[in-house]
């Protein structure tokens, strides 16, 4: 990737992931962690990968993308923000009665939110469902989606994983989020979904190991993807929960809290904002 | 009259009639011969997907085609549509009113030999909890047809209720009138008001008749669509009668008789009896012998006309 188109990347990632904080922080609850391990690819997604128009949302034909770990709708959020999609300075009613930010993703009140998610192990369906209707119709848009490692525990995950492969969802791209967290801590202790890789292709589908924080590795992945015919591909994207905040590097305990006021000033100067 | 026909192939037929007209999508889960999808698939299979034995993603998958702009029908036996599904119904259907229509197939205790099981008692309390749901409960194959055209021509979700046994014609194709959210008066009457869904219209049609030859007036009403209801109708209705009976082939906790009770006890509190299921599984054994063992009868119907009616006077 060019050096410049990395740059932008690095940028927009650094501005969702000041919006995370500061939507989490007004807040005063939401989920940080994971939304923070996602930005990379949320930036590289909406600011590159992507055939999307803001201005013109609900286009038929534009890609779709289903955020199957719903609760890290900060995340999401604070990325259909910084790519137009409504003002950023609506990012601070996030969870708020007054606002439209619901706590999970809202199809039908947040502009640019494809499908509702929030229960886990739902979304990949629902995308799974996207890809399918682009094929009956014979469009070409694509389908990403992203999942949680500690989601893939949901059976419903494989009853959708089995469906993909089955129907050869090419134009399906799944991303799992393997930080190796998730609320009661360590994923191997608490039900080991390991390994990912192994599973996803004894279920057919193309599996491609990305890391989450280098857009090199991420771009690999998506031509990979775009590459590969008759079967879905999933991205199993390392990454470290809470990155770019040190604090929350790696600790569980961040998973679903809120900044105090203190640290949310640490966190937005680690991000370089104000 | 014509000949029997089971609710379920009505709405297979129905399926495959409309599919020429409009361009949705059925999925179902390893049932299609049952369910009767397989009637649709066989005129259109480029637009029936088999899901498998996997209801949960069968519901979300519709969920994502319906946002991608498809109407989906899915179906599958009522209690793994309305049950093993739910939790997907509520936030992935009727949480972003998705155009998915839920054809559920074997409801009740007619569906007899298999028993408790397979017996939905309780779909319809679930699907009337969720906003948005539009429940329909079809009385006959001409109804069924009726039901189907009505979810393709209105946006969000439905559910269907259909049965697997065999029932007779009540409405005549030719001037069968069907109105969404509208109950229909099969007799006037002016004694008491019997209210029926399903395969108990057939029974309320013949309490009426048993009611008649005593010498008592009965308005036998057929609630087709469960919700929203047809609170003026119902209370408009008690008001004249002043004793009202409920009919459904459901747990009388949550269904037909729970919402017309909710009418009345606001709009025109009048002695209600629920003639249904009374909050217990179903079981095995043919539909005939089943339907008598739990009191979803003509003549029990009737006696608790009687009864209600007792009530009213006292």
């Amino acid at each position: 990737m060019e050096n410049s188109k990395k740059q932008m990347l690095a940028e927009k990632a650094n501005h969702i992931r000041q919006h995370i904080v500061t939507e989490v922080h007004s807040a005063g609850a939401g989920h940080p962690g994971g939304s923070l391990g996602i930005a990379d690819i949320m930036a590289y997604l909406y600011f590159d990968v992507m055939n999307i128009d803001p201005k013109n949302p609900k286009n038929p034909d534009r890609d779709r993308f289903v955020l199957s770990k719903g609760h890290c709708a900060p995340a999401l959020y604070g990325t259909l923000a910084e790519r137009g999609y409504f003002p950023t300075e609506d990012l601070k009613g996030f969870r708020s009665v007054d606002s439209y930010l619901e706590g999970h993703p809202d199809m039908k009140g947040v502009p640019g939110v494809d499908m509702s998610s929030g229960s886990l192990g739902q979304g990949i369906c629902a995308a799974n469902g996207m890809a399918l209707a682009a094929k009956i119709d014979k469009k070409d848009y694509r389908v990403y989606s992203i999942l949680g490692d500690g989601e893939i525990e949901e059976g419903q995950v494989w009853e959708a994983a089995m469906f993909a492969a089955h129907y050869g969802l090419d134009n399906l791209t799944a991303f799992v989020d393997f930080n190796g967290l998730q609320i009661d801590g360590d994923i191997t202790k608490v039900m080991n979904p390991t390994p990912i890789d192994k599973k996803f292709e004894a279920f057919g589908w193309n599996v491609v190991i990305a890391d989450a924080h280098d857009f090199d590795s991420l771009e690999a992945a998506i031509e990979n993807a775009k590459a590969t015919k008759g079967k879905p591909t999933v991205v199993i994207a390392k990454s470290i929960k809470g990155k770019g905040v040190s604090y929350m590097e790696g600790q569980a305990g961040w998973h679903g809290k809120a900044p105090n006021d203190e640290e949310y000033a640490i966190a937005m100067k680690e991000l370089g904002g104000n | 009259m014509a000949e029997k026909k089971a609710t379920r192939e009505a709405y297979g037929e129905a399926l495959a009639e409309f599919g020429a007209k409009h361009d949705f999508v059925v999925l179902d889960a390893d049932l299609s011969k049952s369910t009767k999808t397989d009637s649709f698939k066989k005129v259109f299979p480029e637009r029936f997907f088999n899901m498998g034995i996997a209801e949960a993603n069968m519901m979300t998958t519709a969920a994502g085609l319906a946002a991608a702009g498809k109407t989906v029908f899915a179906s599958s036996f009522a209690v793994f549509a309305s049950g093993r599904a739910f939790e997907q119904i509520r936030n992935a259907v009727c949480y972003p009113k998705l155009n998915v229509k839920i054809g559920a197939t074997h409801a009740g205790i007619s569906v007899g030999e298999d028993g408790p099981t397979h017996q939905a008692i309780e779909d319809i309390a679930l699907m009337r909890a969720l906003p948005g749901m539009t429940v329909i409960s079809p009385a006959d194959a001409t109804e069924s047809r009726a039901a189907v055209k009505a979810a393709i021509e209105n946006d969000g979700p439905f559910y269907l209720r259909f049965g697997r046994l065999s029932v007779p014609q009540i409405f005549d194709p030719a001037d069968y009138k069907f109105e969404l959210g509208k109950g229909i008066v099969l007799s006037e009457g002016t004694d008491v008001t019997i209210i029926a869904t399903g395969l108990m219209v057939q029974e309320a049609i013949e309490a009426g008749k048993i009611l008649a030859e005593k010498g008592v007036s009965a308005e036998v009403i057929n609630i087709h669509t469960i919700k929203p209801i047809d609170a003026e109708l119902i209370t408009k209705s008690a008001k004249k009668t002043g004793a009202v009976v409920t009919a459904e082939e459901h747990n009388i906790i949550g269904g037909l008789g729970s919402a017309v009770a909710e009418v009345l006890s606001e709009n025109a509190p009048t002695p209600l009896t629920r003639v249904g299921i009374m909050d217990k599984f179903g079981k095995s054994g043919k539909p005939a012998p089943l339907l008598k063992m739990y009191g979803l009868t003509a003549e029990n119907i009737a006696e608790k006309a009687l009864e209600t009616i007792a009530k009213k006077n006292a």
